[in-house]
């Protein structure tokens, strides 16, 4: 039966919601082994939070030189892998750093690499959503073994009773693998709120804001959304980068959508229009995100959403 | 020091993209210099800039490198007008259909041949948006990998980079000696506007038109023949069905909660 490899996402002790997606990807094809890339003596408590996913076999591999040297010396330890499993195909969850690690090993390994995929098949071929949703593709990698990089929740992991075997392996990092030095690593600041790739819910807003996004903050707690904004939002300096939602921002596909004095120039709809369910907020009745919206309100956000909030809160009471 | 800047000409992100049998429809768009490349050339130019400071011929060199069509020389230009020093573009009929390994190959090649210290890249391309060409770039030369830069230190004297990389893992401190392949993250910098000298000048910077044949690399590994993936099919997305669109008359709120609640959305 084929090998699906594939790498297990975590931050040194916590492991990511992807490895039990792709595990569930990788059974379609055969068999799913992961890889953990872990600092000496982190490995074992790691697998032990893989536990009910459909794993069959986890190859733990423990250096501190990884976590030292960044990305070359990751694909240095997962090209030896690829080494000794020889699989049918490797998947990684899509970040900066899967990306990453997947065009390295790519190159290294002499395969065809497809980033940002939905869907894998058995016949290891993918679906992609380019060009902001406004097109879906499926490709294959025709050349070597596939490098796929796999967006979190394309699909629902599935579950599994039998626990995955765990094997340990050596791997070592050559010199030209550790041309980068790490001197220090900061986590993630997490507000209260979801993280915007990952969130059920989204609430963004726009130009209609005026830079003030507090209504916008105040729905997206008490419905447990994330905020987005527009580029005209964040150029504007009202929010931050990091929550730009558009062509040159972070792409979202989250159940519900609520955009807010986002007028919905092609820049924004290309983050965002592969939602399940869109709903806009404007005062500017032309305005093109109504194309897109499932219940569109003409009117000021200002005095809509405090409504709603209010409106919301008196239901569940 | 050398400093190699890689750009890529892409549609405006402001207008509608199309694909025609398999392949983005570039024809039908304005062609704009990638936004995200902006960043790399301010960062290149705050760094040298001080350096080549009262010097009659710069010391500090940047290059811009590019492959596409010829028409790209217009997207360099743009660059060179913000201050690059000179351009190389690739173009060749052979390079259609390049995929991201094809990509990573043909600029290595001018940098290997150009003798550069430094690349500086965007993080992504906004039309194809993979954000792997730094990272490959790095892999295909043996140079350090230092991306997704949000400050970016170089010691010139020291042959040394250093940098604060920035993404959802949150920020590392990284550095490395020369040659680094460095990409650069938005919030790094405001990139300025090219001046009416900036433009006139840039007309006069020299842009060397190279075909695969100029660097070596055979037509067999690029294009459509040469890639390592294929699309197998491309469907546009299906139009989304028409909502419901109310105006505002001082109940518009109570009838967004009550639509949220009867669809289960909340």
């Amino acid at each position: 039966m084929a090998n699906i490899l594939f790498l297990v996402d975590h931050d040194g002790s916590k492991v990511a919601k992807t490895p039990g997606e792709l595990a569930t990807f990788a059974k379609r094809a055969g068999s799913a082994i992961g890889v953990i890339l872990a600092n000496n003596g982190a490995g074992d408590a790691l697998a032990a939070q893989l536990s009910g996913t459909e794993i069959d076999r986890l190859i733990v591999v423990e250096n501190d030189e990884i976590s030292k040297h960044g990305i070359a010396a990751a694909v240095s330890a997962l090209a030896q892998v690829v080494a000794k499993e020889k699989p049918e195909a490797i998947l990684v969850a899509s970040s900066a750093r899967g990306k990453e690690i997947a065009g390295r090993l790519a190159l290294r390994i002499a395969g065809g690499v497809i980033t940002d995929a939905t869907d894998f098949r058995s016949d290891l071929s993918t679906t992609q959503s380019v060009f902001g949703g406004s097109f879906t593709v499926n490709a294959k990698v025709k050349v070597g073994t596939p490098v796929i990089t796999i967006r979190p929740s394309s699909i629902e992991a599935g579950v599994a009773s039998a626990a995955a075997s765990i094997e340990k392996f050596e791997v070592t990092i050559e010199a030209r693998d550790k041309t980068v030095t790490i001197s220090n690593s900061q986590p993630p600041v997490k507000g209260g709120r979801p993280d915007l790739t990952e969130a059920k819910i989204v609430i963004s807003g726009g130009r209609g804001t005026n830079g003030n996004f507090a209504e916008v903050e105040a729905m997206a707690d008490l419905i447990g959304a994330a905020v987005g904004a527009s580029r005209a939002a964040t150029d504007a300096g009202w929010y931050p980068h990091t929550h730009q939602v558009g062509q040159t921002g972070k792409t979202v596909s989250p159940q519900l959508y609520i955009a807010c004095g986002i007028s919905g120039a092609i820049q924004h709809r290309a983050g965002m229009q592969t939602s399940k369910t869109i709903v806009a907020i404007n005062k500017d009745p032309e305005a093109p995100i109504f194309d897109l919206a499932d219940f569109g309100v003409v009117g000021d956000l200002f005095a809509v959403l405090p409504q709603a909030r209010e409106a919301l809160k008196a239901k569940r009471a | 020091m050398k400093i190699a800047i890689c750009v890529k000409q892409v549609p405006d992100s402001w207008a509608e993209k199309k694909m025609v049998n398999g392949r983005l429809d570039r024809e039908s768009v304005d062609a704009v210099l990638n936004d995200l490349d902006e960043y790399a050339i301010e960062e290149a130019l705050r760094i040298v800039e001080p350096l080549n400071e009262g010097k009659e011929s710069p010391e500090h060199t940047i290059t811009l490198i590019s492959m596409g069509p010829e028409r790209t020389t217009e997207a360099i230009r743009k660059g060179l007008s913000m201050g690059a020093d000179g351009g190389v573009l690739v173009s060749d009929p052979a390079l259609a259909g390049s995929d991201a390994v094809a990509t990573a190959k043909v600029l290595s090649k001018v940098i290997q041949d150009g003798g550069f210290d430094l690349v500086f890249c965007g993080t992504e391309s906004t039309d194809a948006r993979m954000s792997v060409i730094p990272a490959m770039l790095a892999e295909s030369l043996g140079w350090a990998q230092l991306t997704f830069a949000g400050s970016v230190k170089v010691d010139a004297g020291a042959k040394s980079v250093e940098i604060a990389r920035m993404t959802e893992s949150g920020v590392e401190t990284m550095s490395a000696a020369f040659p680094c392949v460095v990409s650069v993250i938005e919030k790094i910098n405001e990139p300025r506007y090219p001046s009416f000298k900036g433009i006139m000048a840039a007309k006069k910077k020299p842009i060397d038109t190279k075909a695969l044949a100029d660097i070596g690399v055979s037509s067999g590994e690029v294009g459509t023949t040469g890639a390592w993936s294929e699309v197998l099919e491309a469907q546009p997305r299906p139009p989304r069905d028409k909502g419901v669109k109310l105006e505002d008359s001082g109940d518009g709120g109570t009838k967004l909660a009550d639509y949220l609640l009867e669809k289960r959305l909340v």
